[in-house]
């Protein structure tokens, strides 16, 4: 049983078809890039997995259980929505930390308020805060956790953003364009963080435009095109040996 | 002389102090329930509440201080407000703050519309609840953003006061004034500006506070 298995996800906005008949599976462990121009439907299928677009049609299964059926979908309650999303973890391009914030609040909020509202807040502070130090760490910002976001670089911020995506243990990790808001000297930084989570095979889903990154760091590439998986396969399939004419325009216009 | 003035002109801006700091605790709420209603998704609240913004914040503070007052006992035949200055002063308080509730209500949408969306999607991936999501993220971000705005009406709202007086409710310039009939003197009437500077220099300190309270982030 594959952990994720995404099946014939549809959706239009307005009389724009965005994803039409996305299937694709991942196994626990892998991490997925997914490649594409601007458009074709990268950006849409990650808000769909984290829950902040609602598919037209299609199913989310993850480990056996399914998140989303677009069949019938009216009868979810927010509660319940709000838990099948911890499945899945999201790193937003604009990272959309909380400035009021200090970076080691940021990653403790949701935790904290999770166990305050299951009454376990009390006996599992000093854990919930030690994890929270252990991952500002392990994103190399032991030396930043009293920082608010507006004293910190677009790459410290990405890297405070994906401890808080971590702190709640999701299934799968979802990074929208990690990179895009940075400096290039500051792009280096966020990758690196991403290819060490990967040597500890952390389960990714990365939309993003570093060619050389995605093929280094994936498993398992998938190359979308106007709302379409045009290819997928490992990396050497599908960026060495493309098929389709359109694959090939595309990974040209990076080699360039 | 200056002395029984300025016992004169105290006692009425004590009455402008009342004025003042009740509207304020009645229209600082309100005009947050104004601003949600002015958003709802549903044009049956919606556009009732827009039109109330329209014709509050279309006519003059004046006109409505009158309207208020003799409105119910010519429409109704009844006047509610009673007699006496008890009952003018309850009239002037409700026009003030349904006035104010609107103007603040406005500063309020500015404010919440101004939060990238961003931040409400961050809440929900991290599986925050809507009321979470508005009482731990978004609301502090909305504060800091309405201060400067929201001082700027308070210190209006300091000098608005004096409006009251056309429904004889007796404020600081209304004390002045009599002085003019009474006395034949008319520097009580300038001298309440002083009264006036003093209040509005204070609240200005105390927002500017505020502010500096709120720099520690962006």
């Amino acid at each position: 049983m594959s952990l994720l298995e995404v099946s014939h996800i549809k959706k239009h906005f307005g009389d724009t078809e965005v994803l039409n008949d996305i299937s694709f599976s991942m196994e626990e462990g892998q991490a997925v890039s997914i490649i594409g121009s601007s458009g074709s439907g990268k950006t849409t299928l990650l808000r769909c997995l984290n829950f902040l677009e609602v598919p037209d049609y299609g199913t989310i299964t993850v480990r056996g259980e399914k998140l989303f059926d677009a069949d019938n979908n009216g009868k979810v309650s927010e509660a319940e929505t709000r838990k099948k999303r911890l499945h899945f973890g999201l790193v937003f391009q604009s990272f959309n930390l909380f400035p009021q914030y200090t970076a080691l609040e940021n990653v403790m909020l949701a935790p904290k308020l999770a166990a305050k509202e299951n009454g376990t807040w009390r006996s599992r502070e000093s854990e919930i805060k030690s994890e929270a130090k252990r991952l500002m760490e392990q994103m190399g910002l032991a030396e930043r956790m009293d920082n608010y976001p507006h004293q910190l670089s677009g790459g410290q911020c990405q890297r405070v953003a994906i401890a808080r995506a971590l702190a709640l243990q999701p299934d799968i990790l979802c990074f929208d364009e990690p990179t895009s808001a940075l400096d290039p000297e500051l792009t280096g930084e966020v990758l690196k963080v991403i290819r060490s989570l990967a040597e500890r095979n952390t389960t990714m889903i990365i939309v993003t435009h570093e060619m050389a990154f995605a093929r280094e760091v994936a498993d398992y590439v998938i190359f979308m095109d106007g709302g379409h998986i045009l290819e997928q396969g490992t990396p050497s399939e599908v960026m060495d040996n493309p098929t389709r004419d359109r694959t090939r325009q595309f990974l040209a216009g990076y080699s360039r | 002389m200056l002395q029984t003035v300025t016992l004169s002109l105290l006692e009425g801006f004590g009455a402008t102090l009342k004025l003042f700091f009740l509207t304020l605790v009645f229209a600082l709420p309100l005009g947050l329930l104004i601003s949600l209603g002015s958003m709802s998704r549903h044009a049956v609240v919606r556009l009732p509440i827009r039109f109330l913004i329209w014709i509050i914040r279309g006519t003059p503070l004046l006109l409505q201080l009158l309207v208020f007052y003799y409105g119910p006992g010519i429409i109704l035949h009844n006047n509610i407000w009673g007699s006496g200055d008890q009952g003018r002063f309850l009239a002037a308080l409700m026009a003030f703050v349904i006035n104010y509730s609107c103007y603040f209500s406005e500063i309020y949408r500015g404010g919440i519309q101004s939060i990238p969306v961003g931040q409400y999607e961050a809440g929900q991936v991290l599986g925050l609840t809507r009321t979470q999501i508005f009482f731990r993220i978004v609301l502090l971000q909305v504060i800091k953003r309405i201060v400067p705005p929201i001082s700027n009406e308070v210190i209006t709202l300091v000098k608005d006061t004096s409006l009251a007086r056309v429904i004889a409710v007796y404020e600081i310039i209304w004390n002045g004034q009599s002085f003019i009939k009474s006395a034949g003197i008319i520097w009580p009437l300038f001298y309440t500006g002083v009264f006036y500077l003093i209040f509005s220099g204070l609240l200005t300190l105390l927002f500017h506070a505020i502010e500096r309270k709120l720099d520690y982030f962006r």
